[in-house]
């Protein structure tokens, strides 16, 4: 199996404050891969590095490589608006768009990029992006509801849906159940693991019982290192390093 | 890609059942290889054994994942620790099964003491008991777990009926003593294998009604 992004050297700063130190990872195609931490470990950062979320933050300076496709994201040649296309990011709070339809949140990716599209056509992809997102059934009968109406899990789903009608490759997901209750934190994360026959994945999570549910991978990053990665298996049931046996059994963190 | 938790708890149902089909198979075929005298079945009961014995590895390894990675509560973390325990049980059905191999080997190159009687009814027993046992642990069904413990008894009953009838052989003549030791031994490993599906049955009970019944004496 090939890697969807390998990750080389990366460092990043926000002012003086160096938030991640030379990270080297390789992130599996059609897999997921949990990033886990205490607070301020860098896990956020991290990801957002992944679609260049951070361009536009003041005082933000990365360096090293993130390559996707075998090309340096970071390169001058790269449009990040192709890259969040190709990568795409799911937050922790659902935001679908306002004083749109639950159609409309999940049709507005596919009107931005361009090309025209019939209504059928648009259709389509709506119906193949809610049932991917295991959404449509409870939906296809309310379509013109606004998006915002839906319930929590449903409009995280909704994003979600929406991440998938551009028909990204990677799926970053920045704490996806942390806003949300237990049965649909449950939903999401089946859809999760049937997502990744297709996407990449990549989830931060502070929830490590998540991540040892859903992750075929798991990363464990503190004070901006990473300091381990391995097969979710093995990172709890016999971790490597000392410090991730300290997180993961609640002595710290 | 990972597979859901439920076809997670399947799988492990699934194989804990192979392991299970195993050693009842080694069992059936170390006794008709002694009974029958057919002393060309026994390298393939040996031969089963290393099956059975990687079933004891994945079986546990199965378990653990789960525990750590899917934090199993109630009835699942009751299956899980069942299975695991289970799983201990059904290899040392399989060691047993080896060790009446091993006395089988040493019986079937001298003539016999005497026709074999109660040690294949013995064994009859304890396989059906083993049989259950699993049923009951795959179905979840704790009165079949019930009705096979109260089985043990006769197990017990029958091997000191063997041993005692083996005693009189022995001292009506000492030669028969190597041989008479032997099957004494063969129904040691049949009872043994019979106490090894009462401990199946036990944590299937547990499994079920999160009950433990073990230690109590005889069963009302």
């Amino acid at each position: 199996m090939e890697n969807a992004l390998k990750v080389k050297d990366l460092s990043a700063w926000f002012g003086e404050h160096q938030v991640l130190k030379n990270i080297a990872m390789d992130i599996r195609r059609n897999s997921v891969t949990s990033v886990m931490g205490p607070s301020g470990c860098g896990k956020s950062t991290f990801i957002r590095c992944l679609n260049r979320m951070h361009d536009l933050t003041p005082g933000f300076r990365v360096s090293g490589d993130v390559l996707f496709d075998g090309r340096n994201i970071y390169s001058e040649k790269i449009d990040p608006v192709l890259l969040r296309r190709k990568v795409g990011m799911v937050f922790q709070q659902p935001n679908p768009f306002p004083r749109m339809s639950a159609f409309e949140n999940v049709a507005v990716g596919l009107k931005f990029n361009g090309k025209k599209r019939s209504r059928s056509e648009m259709a389509e992809v709506v119906e193949k992006s809610l049932r991917m997102a295991a959404l449509w059934d409870e939906l296809k009968d309310h379509l013109d509801r606004p998006g915002t109406s839906l319930s929590g899990g449903q409009q995280q789903r909704l994003c979600i849906a929406r991440a998938l009608a551009v028909e990204p490759e990677v799926l970053l997901m920045d704490e996806p159940c942390s806003a949300l209750d237990p049965v649909s934190t449950a939903k999401i994360e089946e859809l999760i693991e049937d997502l990744s026959d297709k996407y990449t994945i990549v989830v931060v999570t502070h929830n490590m019982q998540q991540a040892g549910r859903i992750s075929d991978f798991v990363a464990f990053f503190l004070l901006g290192d990473l300091v381990e990665m391995d097969r979710a298996a093995k990172i709890f049931t016999n971790p490597a390093d000392k410090r991730t046996e300290e997180y993961i059994t609640g002595r710290f963190g | 890609m990972k597979k859901h938790y439920r076809e997670e708890l399947g799988n492990l149902r699934e194989t804990v059942l192979r392991m299970g089909g195993l050693v009842e198979q080694m069992t059936h075929r170390a006794i008709q290889a002694l009974v029958e005298r057919k002393i060309e079945m026994l390298p393939e009961v040996t031969a089963m054994e290393a099956q059975v014995n990687q079933l004891h590895i994945d079986i546990d390894e199965i378990c653990l994942e789960m525990i750590a990675l899917r934090q199993p509560t109630a009835a699942d973390l009751r299956f899980i620790a069942a299975a695991m325990k289970i799983n201990t049980d059904m290899e040392r059905i399989g060691d047993q099964a080896i060790n009446i191999t091993e006395r089988a080997e040493s019986l079937l190159t001298v003539p016999p003491v005497k026709p074999l009687i109660d040690i294949p009814r013995m064994a009859e027993i304890a396989k059906e008991m083993l049989r259950d046992a699993l049923d009951a642990f795959v179905n979840g069904n704790d009165e079949l777990a019930y009705n096979t413990i109260k089985k043990d008894d006769l197990v017990d009953q029958l091997k000191d009926q063997v041993f005692r009838e083996l005693l009189t052989y022995m001292m009506a003549d000492p030669t028969t003593i190597p041989r008479a030791l032997d099957l004494i031994l063969v129904s040691r490993h049949v009872e043994r294998i019979a106490d090894h599906a009462t401990n199946i049955c036990e944590d299937v009970i547990f499994m079920v009604k999160g009950k433990d019944v073990r230690h109590q004496g005889p069963l009302a």
